[in-house]
């Protein structure tokens, strides 16, 4: 069994959510306390298990931001184990699990150094390392309801980004994400064969923009203007039919004629281009919306 | 990476600690010092066990758990800080053994073998220091082989040295000594010249396989914490370039330049005083050395934190 987690990019909203759920339970679980720092003072800080990064990737008008959390990624060749000189850092045999024994940590800082994902924090206050434990203290915790024998984070994770499960069985539903969505490692140059995988976003046309234009002629030529996207807009209703398959044509009607959309989930993605291409152009309506069906969280 | 400067004293102290046990293991069979005495052997040895553990015991300044020190000897078979522990306690009992054999007994069989026994520890206590930092691999600047040649150059300089320095203050010949010391200094610049044009090179991660997006640019838009975290603190260490390239060229400098113009002669044939100023210069410039062999390395957590490259 290796346990991991599988974090979908495209879902995620980087709305923290994952680490204060798991400051919470850890902090006052097995490795708690998970010590703060001037907690309500100008320059908070502690240990943390997780983080949450915002990213932007690729550039205007490609770009999307991307919201990364990162924790401890279970490594399969774990370099924190390898170079823990006091055997206080050990990877589970049964389920993988990396964890740090505290009573055995000298807090030499090492582990934190060999790991290049960040997931280790010096306790200051204790002296010891402390990491993600996969909720060791919850996932086989037989007193709770089966669904709840998860990690904090993939439970209350709001957008359902996240999700916990073994990734050695190809048939379990963190394998087959990781299989169809193209679920990727982080750093996998170094080799530390990292269990946790993050699925990509999703491939999306680019949502059109509408440029600012100045209008010439005062009140008149802002009328002349006014009739002048319409009429473009009134144009770009054919073509933008057209564009559309003839099952999202029959779909989508005459009433959202003239509304830019963005391709929805399930639809090949040369039509989405078509889409996109047909109403990049025009100038009707600034609303984006989802097509037909909306667009799939 | 922070330099911490628990850990910078420990290398640099310990180095030379090791260094000056290992000439000293060649004073007569190499010819380094064929004329000291065993009792100078002795307190020559003792002086070189005095840096070795006023190094060690600062290395444990730098945990946050000291009390569970004793149990970095567990993990001998992976963790090269084990190994060095291990190594390191080792090399008392041989090393007294050494200099007790070679008091009592004078230079013999005996002495000599324990000698070389000795100097090889030490050259794999100093390997296995070096391999902590070398073996890292989010480090590129300290995971490559120069790591560790570096530092066993840097103890033999220092060691070489400080054993010139004893020679001299007890009257004895210091010629093969001098040479070596010239040879160790030229080879030891060279290593550090070919390791600086070396870490200009950059290799490694990026931000973009950091995250996985390996086709498009990737810019950090939010860092996520409000103040430090550990790792800002103990990976972030930042510095202009221009005061790094200063700081490189003191050391280089104190290290190399001065203790090499002072041992050949070129401020006057070197007596007691050039050798303190050369050991002293050469002390301070390893010291720097070793701050910027930790102030120069780019942990990868900082692409996570924004750097494009380490």
């Amino acid at each position: 069994m290796k346990l991991g987690l599988v974090i979908d990019l495209d879902t995620c909203v980087g709305c923290h959510a994952c680490a204060v759920a798991c400051k919470q339970w850890n902090t006052s679980g097995t490795t708690g306390p998970l010590t703060d720092t001037d907690p309500y003072g100008a320059e908070p800080s502690g240990v943390w298990f997780n983080r949450i990064r915002h990213y932007e990737v690729d550039d205007y008008p490609n770009s999307k931001t991307v919201n990364v959390p990162m924790s401890c990624m279970h490594c399969e060749d774990a370099a924190c184990v390898t170079v823990c000189p006091t055997g206080a850092s050990y990877k589970r045999e049964e389920d993988g699990i990396v964890l740090v024994d505290q009573s055995k940590c000298m807090g030499c800082n090492l582990c934190a150094w060999a790991c290049p994902y960040g997931a280790r924090e010096l306790d200051t206050e204790s002296g010891v390392m402390k990491k993600c434990t996969l909720c060791i203290d919850r996932i086989y915790d037989e007193a709770l309801a089966p669904e709840d024998r998860q990690p904090a984070c993939v439970l209350t994770c709001p957008t359902h980004a996240r999700f916990f499960g073994d990734l050695d069985d190809p048939d379990s539903e963190v394998s087959t994400l990781v299989r169809e969505r193209g679920g990727q490692s982080m750093m996998p140059e170094l080799g530390y064969a990292p269990l946790n995988k993050y699925l990509p976003p999703r491939q999306k046309p680019p949502v059109p923009t509408v440029e600012r234009r100045t209008i010439e002629g005062g009140a008149a030529g802002l009328v002349a203007s006014w009739m002048q996207r319409q009429k473009k807009a009134f144009e770009s209703l054919g073509a933008g039919r057209r564009g559309l398959s003839d099952e999202a044509a029959g779909e989508g009607g005459t009433g959202r004629a003239g509304a830019t959309s963005v391709a929805a989930e399930g639809r090949s993605d040369a039509a989405g281009a078509r889409v996109g291409a047909g109403t990049a152009g025009g100038t009707a309506g600034g609303t984006t919306g989802g097509g037909p069906g909306g667009v799939s969280s | 990476m922070k330099p911490a400067f628990s850990v910078i004293f420990f290398t640099v102290t310990a180095g030379a600690g090791y260094g000056l046990l290992i000439l000293l293991a060649f004073a007569r069979i190499g010819g380094l010092a064929p004329r000291i005495s065993p009792d100078q052997v002795a307190a020559t040895g003792l002086l070189g066990l005095v840096l070795v553990t006023a190094g060690l015991l600062s290395s444990t300044l730098h945990l946050a758990n000291p009390k569970n020190a004793w149990r970095s000897f567990v993990r001998f078979r992976t963790s090269w800080l084990s190994r060095e522990a291990v190594f390191a306690v080792l090399f008392y009992p041989l090393s007294l053994l050494w200099l007790g054999v070679e008091w009592l007994h004078g230079h013999g069989v005996a002495s000599v073998t324990l000698g070389l026994a000795t100097a090889a520890l030490a050259v794999v206590v100093l390997v296995c220091t070096a391999m902590i930092y070398a073996s890292l691999k989010t480090i590129r600047q300290w995971n490559t082989p120069l790591t560790p040649v570096n530092m066993v150059l840097l103890a033999l300089l220092l060691g070489s040295l400080v054993f010139l320095l004893v020679l001299a203050s007890q009257g004895l010949p210091t010629g093969r000594l001098a040479t070596v010391a010239l040879v160790v200094l030229s080879v030891a610049a060279l290593v550090k010249v070919v390791y600086f044009h070396a870490i200009g090179q950059p290799v490694g991660p990026t931000i973009n396989t950091a995250l996985g997006f390996t086709r498009a640019t990737v810019r950090l838009l939010d860092v996520g914490h409000a103040s430090d975290t550990f790792h800002t603190r103990e990976f972030g260490f930042e510095m202009a370039r221009a005061r790094l390239i200063w700081i490189r060229i003191a050391s280089v400098a104190l290290a190399f330049v001065l203790p090499l113009a002072l041992v050949a002669g070129l401020f006057g044939t070197p007596g007691v005083a050039h050798l303190v100023l050369a050991a002293v210069l050469g002390y301070v410039g390893v010291l720097l050395e070793r701050w910027l062999f930790f102030a120069e390395a780019r942990h990868v957590v900082n692409l996570y934190h924004g750097s494009q490259r380490t």
